[in-house]
């Protein structure tokens, strides 16, 4: 049994004053959105509406609704791209290891930690040169190539747990490297492969520096529209909470109904197996 | 016969591997490429004197980087990331380790409070840094609910420096316009250090604790001399994941407060991306990102290099 030693009222009271400073943001955007315009006023910021207004929704999603399909676009094949390259790299690393495998994953590892600020120079000139820059094609490249050491070691961890006899024993029944891969590892790794998804989908849509300096204008995913919008002086405070619900919100409904992956991608991308 | 088949075997496994090692080719060559070839460039871009529209690649010598180190900006810059750090990992670690210790307790209603820390994680920092703007707005947010102590903070629009003295060009001590980002920071990546540490707090044998017992200690010794040594090496992750992220930090301030007045918000990522996009200063911004990229590479290389010896 767990048991700090202090009386179970206090710990209550701990939680649930954390819990209540965590969610007061939530709340405050929440009830500012869905408030009435007049209503949005400094002195009862923090009070309930009387009525329960929409208008600043329609008015964030006219402003927002292209980005956010910018975003849908970028994020869905990138996601797969990233998640299958990852497989692949994951699989190798860890089931067909070879001499100097491990200082091969730290240098594909390494990529994960850099500052991205260091390679946005020759990134945005290569994609100028490609005539892929301001485009989401080019934003899809820029993440599945910056999303692989992530993704190569969610698999490589994922795959470290299936033990190396089902592969041997596969090699002895005659299938080779593709078909161990196709017909044992890929069907073994569905969750990992959900594990994966549901990160590089919220890292990909919640990205910021990428798509500011890579794309303009009509091709800008969410949330550069969304900073976009909050800078902006004469939009109301209502229409931009709403703005941020609405950029939350496929990554926030990910988080309702598949919390408990996302929290397993969570672990998985920081500590090594 | 049997010698037959293993010479099978073995031929066919070396085939395989040769496949094993087309497979990752290609990823191999777009991290040569995009990470070190990159890298590589930004350095050289970093030593030349690129400072315009035009390209020019004439060699500069350190002249960007001694001109960062006298000024202003950057020394701003580096005194706000080293308090950001500081502040902004403590506070994870303490608030993420204690939560994670009430939530172990099974208690009613756990998994309800671990969803609620955890949650902002699944937002993007932009969403925090528009939404935290608004509610540390001095004349908005916290402040209306403070009237009432009579406290007003200034939050992210103090100018004052704590305890500060002169040093270089600049005030040196804690900018308190900081803090606001730090909270808003901390907000959002607590539930990192809970995840990691509540995984740790399940993954330590009852018997241990039980056995301390035992000996006599009390259930504070258990906590002290059993729990949090054992939750050492998880601490150190958190410390070196947090330390990155809060190095390379640009969204959440860029979104929140800019640079702020007198650069009392400003970082190496918010100026780098300025400079270079907004200003054209092409080298100058390649010489911050690659002071940027020697700040974390301080922390990863060891971190990656001592996994790999765990590793063999």
């Amino acid at each position: 049994m767990a048991s700090f030693p202090i009386g179970k009222f206090i710990k209550y009271f701990i939680l649930i004053l954390f819990a209540v400073l965590f969610i007061m943001p939530i709340y405050v955007i929440i009830v500012t959105s869905i408030k009435p315009l007049d209503e949005v006023s400094l002195e009862n910021m923090w009070a309930l509406p009387s009525t329960i207004d929409f208008s600043s929704y329609s008015e964030a999603f006219a402003k927002l609704a292209p980005n956010f399909l910018n975003s849908i676009y970028l994020v869905v094949p990138a996601t797969i791209l990233s998640a299958l390259l990852g497989a692949m790299n994951g699989y190798v690393l860890s089931k067909w290891r070879f001499r100097g495998a491990n200082t091969l994953f730290l240098f594909i590892l390494f990529g994960m930690f850099i500052p991205y600020q260091s390679i946005l120079i020759p990134l945005i000139q290569f994609l100028r040169n490609i005539e892929m820059y301001n485009t989401i094609p080019g934003l899809i490249l820029v993440h599945v190539v910056y999303g692989l050491p992530i993704t190569t070691l969610m698999f490589r961890n994922f795959y470290a747990n299936i033990p190396d006899e089902m592969i041997e024993a596969a090699k002895i029944d005659g299938a080779n490297f593709l078909a161990i891969f196709r017909h044992l590892i890929v069907p073994l790794s569905i969750t990992g492969f959900v594990v994966v998804a549901i990160w590089q989908f919220t890292n990909i849509w919640n990205e910021f520096l990428f798509a500011v300096t890579i794309t303009t204008s009509d091709n800008q995913p969410i949330m550069v529209a969304l900073q976009n919008l909050s800078g902006s002086q004469i939009v109301q405070w209502n229409v931009q909470m709403a703005g941020a619900m609405l950029a939350a919100l496929p990554t926030m409904l990910v988080y309702i109904f598949l919390g408990k992956y996302f929290v397993r991608g969570l672990l998985a991308g920081s500590v090594k197996g | 016969m049997a010698s037959d088949v293993q010479l099978k075997t073995k031929r066919k496994i070396s085939k395989d591997q040769w496949t094993a090692i087309a497979f990752l080719i290609p990823s191999i060559i777009l991290i040569i490429v995009f990470v070190y070839g990159f890298i590589g460039w930004t350095g050289y871009v970093s030593l030349s004197n690129y400072n315009s529209l035009i390209p020019d690649f004439s060699f500069a010598g350190l002249k960007n980087y001694l001109y960062l180190f006298q000024d202003f900006r950057f020394q701003a810059d580096l005194r706000n990331t080293l308090f950001f750090t500081i502040l902004f990992i403590g506070a994870v670690i303490v608030i993420g380790m204690g939560l994670a210790i009430l939530i172990d307790q099974k208690l009613k209603g756990e998994s309800i409070f671990r969803n609620i820390f955890l949650f902002p994680m699944a937002l993007s920092f932009v969403v925090t840094g528009v939404v935290w703007q608004w509610l540390l707005n001095p004349s908005t947010g916290f402040n209306q609910f403070l009237s009432v102590f009579g406290i007003q903070p200034k939050w992210y629009t103090d100018t004052n420096i704590l305890a500060g003295f002169e040093w270089g060009s600049i005030e040196f001590g804690l900018p308190v316009a900081i803090i606001s980002v730090v909270i808003a920071a901390v907000w959002q990546m607590t539930g990192f250090s809970l995840a990691m540490y509540l995984a740790g707090l399940r993954g330590i044998p009852d018997e241990l604790r039980e056995a301390a017992r035992m000996d006599g200690a009390t259930e504070f010794q258990v906590y002290w001399k059993v729990v949090l040594p054992m939750l050492a090496p998880i601490t150190i992750s958190v410390i070196i994941i947090m330390a990155h992220i809060s190095l390379k930090i640009f969204d959440l301030i860029y979104a929140m407060t800019g640079s702020g007045a007198n650069f009392v918000t400003d970082v190496p990522g918010v100026y780098m991306f300025e400079t270079t996009f907004r200003g054209n200063y092409y080298a100058n911004g390649a010489a911050i990102a690659i002071i940027m990229l020697l700040l974390v590479a301080v922390f990863i290389v060891p971190y990656l290099w001592s996994s790999r010896k765990g590793d063999q």
